[in-house]
This record gives C-alpha cells, sequence and structure tokens, in this order.
C-alpha cells in the first residue's frame, strides 16, 4: 500500500485511499476487497441495495424486521443459530438498516470465511421462516422501537422532523417504522419482500482484511456465485414536490428537561442531478463535497462559526453543529442543531443562529477557512484506512447510494478541489428558509407544574 | 486454533522505562504514518472530595480548553488544524486520556498533550461554559432512563461509599466547583509512578521514549491521593424510579470477582454464557429470542478496584418487566446450581479465545488493550498468555465460581412505570416529572 496521502491536502494528484480491488460474478452480483494484512482476520459483509424508503406502502421499517429475520433460518442453518455458528469459530456478526441499504458482517479469522460466505449466500435464497419464530421477533422490533424511539423525546422530534421535511419521498419514514405498522407485519409481508429484494444481483459482496482478489474469487464463485440472479424492482420511489413554504414544529414532552432546536435544510446527495441541466455523476457531485465544507465551516467543532459565535462568545447555546451526509440515493438533508443555556430563551437562540447563516450568506465563507478544513478532512482519511470495518462500511455505503468505487477513493482529491465561490454558492441555493423545517423539542410546562402542585 | 492469531502482534510488544521512569507498552505498527496512545491513572471520580463531586469530570473536560499561550479556541484550532485529536476521560477509578496524530504532527501533538497537563489555563469563559454543558446535562440526564437506572444502583449499593456518589457531579457541586480546585487537579492526581501508557503505530522504543520524558517527565513522582478504602455493596434490594416511560429500563447486579482472583476467567466464561455473549447468551435466548420481551438484555463483569461487581441491564414494556427480571433471577439461579454443560465450555472458550485478535485489529484497539494491561498489572506477555487462561478453564472451575458469585443477592433498579414489581422500594422524585400513574406516550 502505498502513502500517497498528501498531509497538507494540496497535492492534486490523484490519491488512492483504500485501493481496492473489483469485479462482478456472471449473476450480477458485485464485489469488492480492501487487502489489509496487519492480522489474519477478514470482515465479510454483504449489503443489499434495499433499505426502508422501499417499504412498501403501509409497512415502513419492513426492511429492518427482515434483516431481523434473516436470523432465523435456512434449511440448512436452523433459527438462531447464524450468530451462534458465528460465535463458535471466535467470530462476530451483526446487522444494521438505514433508509437506503441491509448490510450484514462477520469478522473473523482468515481460515473461517469460506464457512461464512457459504452461510451468507445460503440464506440469500433459502431463508425458512415459522410463525413460532416470526411473531416473537416482531415484538423484539416494538421494544427496539420503544428503546430507540419511544423512551427519548429527541428521537421522536428527529422522527417528526423528517416526515415534516418530507412530505410525500419515503425518507420521510422512521427506519425503524411506525408503531402501528410494525404492529401489523406478518410472515407473508415478509415473505413477499424477501423474494422481490434478496437476489445476488441486488447485493454486494465485501471483504476487508487479509485477503486480495485472487484468493478471494474462487470463494465468490463457490458461493454466491452459484446463485441465480432475478428480476429485481427499480427503486422509483415517489417524487417530493417542491417546498414552498417554512414548516415548523414544537415537541412538547413532560421528559424534556433542556429544549433543543434543530433545523432542517432539504439539500442534494452526490447522487442528486444538478437542478439546471438535469445531469447527473461528476459536475452535480461538486455540489455536495461543497456541502461537505460547507457542514464543517458552520459547525464542525469548537471553532467551527456556529459553536464559536453561540457557544462561546455568546454564551446563548451548550452546544451547536451541523449534520449532513452526502452518500444517499435521493435528495437529503442538511440539519443544523443548537441547545440553549438554562436561562436563554429558545427564540433568542433561534434568532442568533439564523444571524449567524444570514452573516454566512451575506459575506461567505473565507479562503482560508476552506483550505483549513480541506487539509484536515484529508489528513483524518489516513486514520480511517485503520480499520478493516471503516473500509468496508465505507465502500458499502457508496455502492448502495447510486455511488462508485471512484468515488471513495477520489474523496480527499475532490474535497481538496473544492473553490470557497463553490462553497457560497451552495450555501446560497441552499440555505433558504421556504425548503426548511424548524423542529424545536420543549418541556412540557403545564404537565410539569401541575405534577408538582 | 486460533489462539496462533495473536501471536504475531503478541511478540511484538515492547515494554519501555524512560529515564524519568515513565512505564509503556508499545507495539511498533509501520503501516501507516501515524500513532494512536492511550494512558490512564488510578485516581478517578472516587477521590473527588466530598462537595466537589463531579471534579474529575469538569476538570478533564476543561484540560483541552487553553493551556501555555493558547486560549481555548487557539487550543482547539492547533487540534483542528493538525487533525490531532486530543481527549481526556474520567470514570470512577481512572482519568485517562488517548492521543491521536499523524507522523508529521506527532512533536506538536505531545507539547499540546504537555501543556494541558502542565499548564491549563483554566480561562473564565470555558470555566463558564463547561459549568453551563455539564449543568445542562445533568438536568438532561434527569429523564434518561439508562443513566437513572444505574445511578440508582450505585446510590443504593454504595450509600457509605464514594462509589455511590456522582461521577459527574450533582447541580450543587457543579455550581460550586472553585478554580482552585480545578487549578490544584492535575498537581494532585497524576504521579509519573502510577501512569499506565498504551501505544500502536509507526514511532520506535527511542522515539516514544523521548516524547514520554518530555510530555509526562515533569510530573511529580507520587501524589498523596485521599484514603478510598473497599466497599461492599448493600445487596438484595429493588427500587423503582417513576418515570413515565412506555418501557421500563432496569439495572441489575451483585457482586463481581477481583481482575487478579484465581477464578476470575473462570468468572469471564461464565459472564459469557450468562449474557455476554451477544445471541449466544442465555439472557439473550430466553428473554429476547424465545419470548421477545426485550431488544437488549446482557450482563457484564466490571473490575472496579474497590468493589468489583457484575452487572446487567435489561429494557422491557411496563406489563412485562416483571416477567423479564424473573427470567434473569431464573438464569442466574440455573448457572448457580450448576446447571452448566461441557458444551457451554467449548463454546464459550472457542468464542472468547478466537475473538481475541479481532480486537488487536486497529492503533486505537491495540493502544487500549495494552493501557489495560500495564492499568491491571497482566504483564507484557498478556497477549500471549491470555487465551491460555481462558483454556485452562474446565467445567468443574465454572461450577464451582458460579456456586461461588452467583449465589449472592441480586440488587435490582428499575426506571418506568413497571407494574407487578413486589417488594420494592419506590424512590420519589423531587422535581415536577408527573408520576407514573398518568398516561404514558406510546401505545
Amino acid at each position: 500500500m502505498t502513502l500517497a496521502l498528501n498531509e497538507t491536502g494540496t497535492d492534486k494528484s490523484a490519491v488512492h485511499l483504500f485501493e481496492p480491488e473489483s469485479c462482478t460474478l456472471a449473476n450480477g452480483m458485485e464485489v469488492v476487497v480492501i487487502t489489509n494484512r496487519r492480522a489474519p482476520v477478514v470482515s465479510h459483509w454483504c449489503w443489499y441495495k434495499v433499505g426502508t424508503a422501499d417499504s412498501p406502502a403501509g409497512k415502513s421499517g419492513l426492511p429492518h424486521f427482515v434483516e431481523h429475520l434473516m436470523f432465523k433460518g435456512t434449511r440448512k442453518v436452523p433459527p438462531g443459530e447464524f450468530s451462534k455458528i458465528v460465535a463458535r469459530h471466535g467470530g462476530e456478526d451483526n446487522a444494521f438498516t438505514s433508509l437506503d441499504f441491509t448490510a450484514y458482517f462477520q469478522t473473523i479469522a482468515r481460515d473461517r470465511l469460506p464457512m461464512v460466505m457459504e452461510m451468507e449466500a445460503d440464506r440469500m435464497v433459502n431463508l425458512a421462516l415459522l410463525d413460532e419464530h416470526v411473531y416473537p421477533e416482531r415484538d423484539v422490533i416494538v421494544e427496539e422501537r420503544r428503546s430507540r424511539v419511544d423512551n427519548d423525546p429527541g428521537s421522536l422530534l428527529s422522527e417528526h422532523l423528517s416526515a415534516a421535511q418530507f412530505l410525500h419521498h419515503p425518507y420521510r419514514l422512521p427506519v425503524i417504522g411506525w408503531m402501528h405498522e410494525i404492529q401489523s407485519y406478518t410472515r407473508a409481508d415478509v415473505e413477499d419482500f424477501y423474494a422481490h429484494w434478496y437476489a445476488p444481483n441486488n447485493a454486494i459482496l465485501i471483504v476487508s482484511g487479509d485477503i486480495d482478489m485472487a484468493e478471494l474469487l474462487p470463494l465468490a464463485e463457490a458461493t454466491y456465485g452459484k446463485l441465480s440472479p432475478r428480476d429485481v424492482p427499480a427503486r422509483k420511489r415517489l417524487v417530493e414536490p417542491p417546498q414552498l413554504a417554512a414548516r415548523r414544529l414544537e415537541l412538547k414532552d413532560s421528559r424534556v428537561r433542556q429544549p433543543s432546536l434543530i433545523r432542517s435544510y432539504l439539500a442534494p446527495s452526490l447522487n442528486t442531478p444538478d437542478p439546471v441541466t438535469g445531469i447527473g455523476g461528476g459536475a452535480s457531485k461538486a455540489r455536495s463535497y461543497a456541502l461537505e465544507i460547507l457542514a464543517e465551516a458552520l459547525g464542525g467543532g469548537a471553532t467551527s462559526r456556529l459553536y464559536q459565535s453561540l457557544v462561546v462568545e455568546r454564551g446563548l447555546a451548550t452546544g451547536a453543529g451541523t449534520y449532513y451526509r452526502g452518500t444517499a440515493l435521493d435528495e437529503t438533508t442538511f440539519r443544523v442543531v443548537a441547545a440553549p443555556r438554562p436561562e436563554i430563551p429558545i427564540d433568542t437562540l433561534e434568532d442568533a443562529l439564523d444571524e449567524v447563516l444570514a452573516q454566512t450568506l451575506e459575506m461567505g465563507v473565507t479562503a482560508g477557512e476552506v483550505a483549513r478544513i480541506q487539509k484536515r478532512l484529508v489528513a483524518e482519511a489516513t486514520f480511517a484506512r485503520d480499520s478493516l470495518g471503516t473500509a468496508a462500511r465505507v465502500f458499502g455505503v457508496a455502492l448502495t447510494t447510486g455511488g462508485c468505487i471512484e468515488d471513495v477513493e477520489t474523496w480527499p482529491d475532490e474535497i481538496a478541489k473544492v473553490t470557497p465561490e463553490e462553497v457560497n454558492l451552495m450555501a446560497r441555493e441552499m440555505l433558504r428558509i421556504e425548503r426548511s423545517v424548524t423542529g424545536r423539542l420543549l418541556p412540557d410546562v403545564a404537565i410539569s407544574e401541575r405534577a408538582a402542585a | 486454533m486460533t489462539t496462533m492469531i495473536s501471536e504475531r502482534t503478541a511478540n511484538k510488544v515492547q515494554e519501555i522505562r524512560t529515564r524519568s521512569g515513565i512505564r509503556a507498552y508499545l507495539i511498533n505498527e509501520p503501516t501507516l504514518p501515524f500513532i494512536s496512545m492511550s494512558f490512564r491513572t488510578p485516581a478517578g471520580a472516587a477521590f473527588d472530595p466530598v462537595g466537589a463531586e463531579g471534579l474529575s469530570y469538569m476538570a478533564t473536560a476543561l484540560l483541552d480548553e487553553g493551556a501555555g499561550s493558547y486560549d481555548s479556541q487557539a487550543f482547539q484550532a492547533e487540534l483542528e488544524d493538525n487533525a490531532i485529536r486530543l481527549s481526556f476521560d474520567a470514570d470512577r477509578d481512572a482519568i485517562s486520556g488517548s492521543l491521536l496524530t499523524l507522523n508529521a504532527t506527532r512533536e506538536h501533538a505531545f507539547e499540546l498533550l504537555r501543556l494541558a497537563l502542565h499548564e491549563p489555563r483554566f480561562d473564565s469563559e470555558p470555566v463558564a461554559r463547561v459549568r453551563s454543558q455539564i449543568l445542562a446535562e445533568l438536568d438532561r440526564l434527569e429523564t434518561s432512563p439508562n443513566f437513572q437506572a444505574s445511578r440508582v444502583w450505585f446510590e443504593q449499593a454504595f450509600a457509605s461509599h464514594s462509589y455511590g456518589r456522582p461521577t459527574r457531579g450533582t447541580i450543587a457541586s457543579i455550581k460550586g466547583m472553585s478554580k482552585d480546585s480545578l487549578n490544584g487537579f492535575v498537581r494532585s492526581r497524576l504521579a509519573r509512578r502510577d501512569l499506565a501508557i498504551g501505544v500502536s503505530g509507526d514511532i520506535t522504543a527511542a522515539e516514544l521514549s523521548t516524547l514520554l520524558d518530555r510530555t509526562f517527565g515533569d510530573l511529580p513522582e507520587t501524589v498523596a491521593l485521599p484514603a478510598v478504602g473497599p466497599a461492599t455493596p448493600i445487596l438484595g434490594q429493588t427500587y423503582i424510579l417513576p418515570l413515565p416511560l412506555p418501557q421500563s429500563v432496569v439495572t441489575f447486579g451483585t457482586t463481581g470477582i477481583e481482575r487478579h482472583d484465581p477464578d476470575y476467567y473462570a468468572a469471564y466464561m461464565l459472564n459469557y454464557i450468562l449474557g455476554g455473549g451477544g445471541f449466544s447468551s442465555r439472557l439473550m435466548e430466553e428473554v429476547r429470542e424465545k419470548r421477545g420481551l426485550a431488544y437488549s438484555v446482557y450482563s457484564q463483569l466490571y473490575d472496579t478496584r474497590f468493589a468489583p461487581l457484575w452487572l446487567g441491564s435489561v429494557a422491557t414494556s411496563n406489563a412485562q418487566v416483571a416477567q423479564s427480571i424473573a427470567l434473569v433471577r431464573q438464569e442466574i439461579e440455573k448457572l448457580a446450581a450448576g446447571e452448566i454443560s461441557e458444551i457451554d465450555r467449548a463454546n464459550a472458550c472457542t468464542y472468547l479465545t478466537g475473538s481475541f485478535p479481532l480486537r488487536l485489529t486497529s492503533n486505537d484497539q491495540v493502544a487500549r488493550m495494552l493501557v489495560g494491561m500495564m492499568a491491571h498489572d497482566l504483564g507484557a506477555d498478556y497477549l500471549a498468555t491470555r487465551n491460555g487462561f481462558i483454556e485452562a478453564v474446565t467445567l468443574e472451575d465454572l461450577k464451582r465460581v458460579a456456586a461461588r458469585c452467583l449465589t449472592q443477592p441480586l440488587s435490582v433498579s428499575i426506571v418506568g412505570a413497571p407494574e407487578g414489581i413486589e417488594a420494592a422500594v419506590t424512590l420519589r422524585r423531587k422535581d415536577g416529572i408527573r408520576q407514573a400513574d398518568e398516561p404514558v406516550l406510546a401505545d
């Protein structure tokens, strides 16, 4: 592996981040290998291009339920045994679901890789479910939702915020699903979904660790390669109508002790075509890279504009930051968050936040600011190369959200190329209040006072 | 089989003793041009003075908020602009820190760490800001069920020991934290002799040794810590803290086992069988897989210095939480009664030995492992010897240790609106949160 990464971030020559090898099996399954010989360990991942945004109508979160049920057995591997077999061989495994993808992984000694590949390929097509396993697992999902969302008012607000930002597009759905729809899942729902979406031509094999393509390919052909491709539905999602009016919501909950504020704007992802030309790829991706820089300038750390102004200089907030990730299949969001100090009214904080945004739009981010951020982001990419899981995850996310290997490999180059003008252009295009939702999390004072009385 | 895996790494542990007597474990790993360092010293929140609860937490939060000639913003800019990650933390037993830096910025990174430890400024602005951040956090945590379940457990079990005091402080103690307390913090807690350091990455022993002397060498050889003695937890109780939640969160636990007890590895395997092994554990099987009562249920050994503990957690709907707790008790009793098979032992053994190398695949992981080895006095050869300790545990050992450790009474704390819990002490809230008999949020 070359150490081509330039610590100053000014080197415009090709920077190769992970140097993966890739190919496609005859049945359409993509294969990516990231070699890292440090320990005789591999991280084996199977990604599917399906997520909660592909839920059938009225069954929000069904892809997440399917993910849980993938551990409930095939003819070869009895229910609940998958993880136990992995553990008995000294391995660890898990799975997760997002709006755009579902992924399964095992980390295990290199010599056990053929075994986990065989089991993963088996459950891609041979899932055999019984009611006695399906319905208790539905109860598990109910408890998972309570733990993750219903027990936490902040998560409830975030869920409402997405639903308000997307009136029509399925990014409005919580990844785990709405409670009443979770409770309506049937075994037939699961089997139908599985039959449609789980196929080698809709999956990506990613292995990182002590292995290369010459070693992996025969194993892949002997396992996944034997599966037949199937017709898989196109991921054609409902199209969001233009947002013309700012939306606001307030969640009042007696459990809230400290208010908080979220502002969410519609924002292009790496996969969103340029709105003027209608063309995706290439130049349109630069729009997303510019937003990554903007997110850092506004809210990436203690010297960012929002933190510096709201938290340090004006003493209005206990925290402030931004959240933007360009890896999404469809148009996504750019979020700005802040929490007021105990004595500060939330109106005051929101006004101050708007002032920082307005000032950024008016004066623009500076060349020095952009250069600092570029240098830091590119330098930090070195750290990402150290972890087996990070490497596999980065490629999996890219390839299930409309991106390609090149997007990952050239990321440091692309970040280093962004100009202050591009950042300011994107800031002006995106930070428009009529394309936003503002959410406030507030204590339910009336109820609290009543209880205290 | 997999015991072999760690040997490549295991044989590379170098023990360093610098000129000023600082000890460190190093694994030189030249693949990538950076290093990760972890350090800790056994002088955590348990040593915070009475009335100054949260001193360790607040002081460590301020160490990277200005030092030497750098004010808070300047110090943070030095870290960010050089992609240096520096952080400090405090738990009951220890003050700890970590440093991640590219080779190109290494000298500067260690200089920033030296400044943070020797010349922290505690300027008024960051002190006021961090104070306000901690106060807001404490207030927010008042309704965090996971935090409260754990807090109640410790507060009740250690009513007369400093383990029972809140590590992050109280509203009153944080409001009253003086600048003198903060200023004296590093000098009164950090001693060269007590430091444990683990480093992994692209650096030689000689280079590291020089940097360690320069960074930590001016710390005192020893410090006089307040006396904190062993604690015996008060067990066998059930506590309820009412909160209007759809799901109750439970912490359960009993006495654990000392890290250097000859039975430690048997207890470690027992914990894997009981609740430590993801989908393979008995608690997961009975509570989640068979009955769908919970998403998460687990147990864990805590080798806390003054009172080793065996703690666990489960979150279940209010109507069914009594059933979940009964199942936890039942599984503990089964183990205590010796219901363990040779297959259980063998499965625990292959997992615990085979998965050990998975914890050594990145510089961060290795540095954390190395500092743990030194802090717990496990020896420089631990990476090579550790799997042998697991493999040596027999079925008879497991049965004997289960009878020894898992027959002690369990204490349980429940946060939420649980139904059907008998013989429980209901704790009263002092604030205006509505009580559990009012309508809850979801279904």
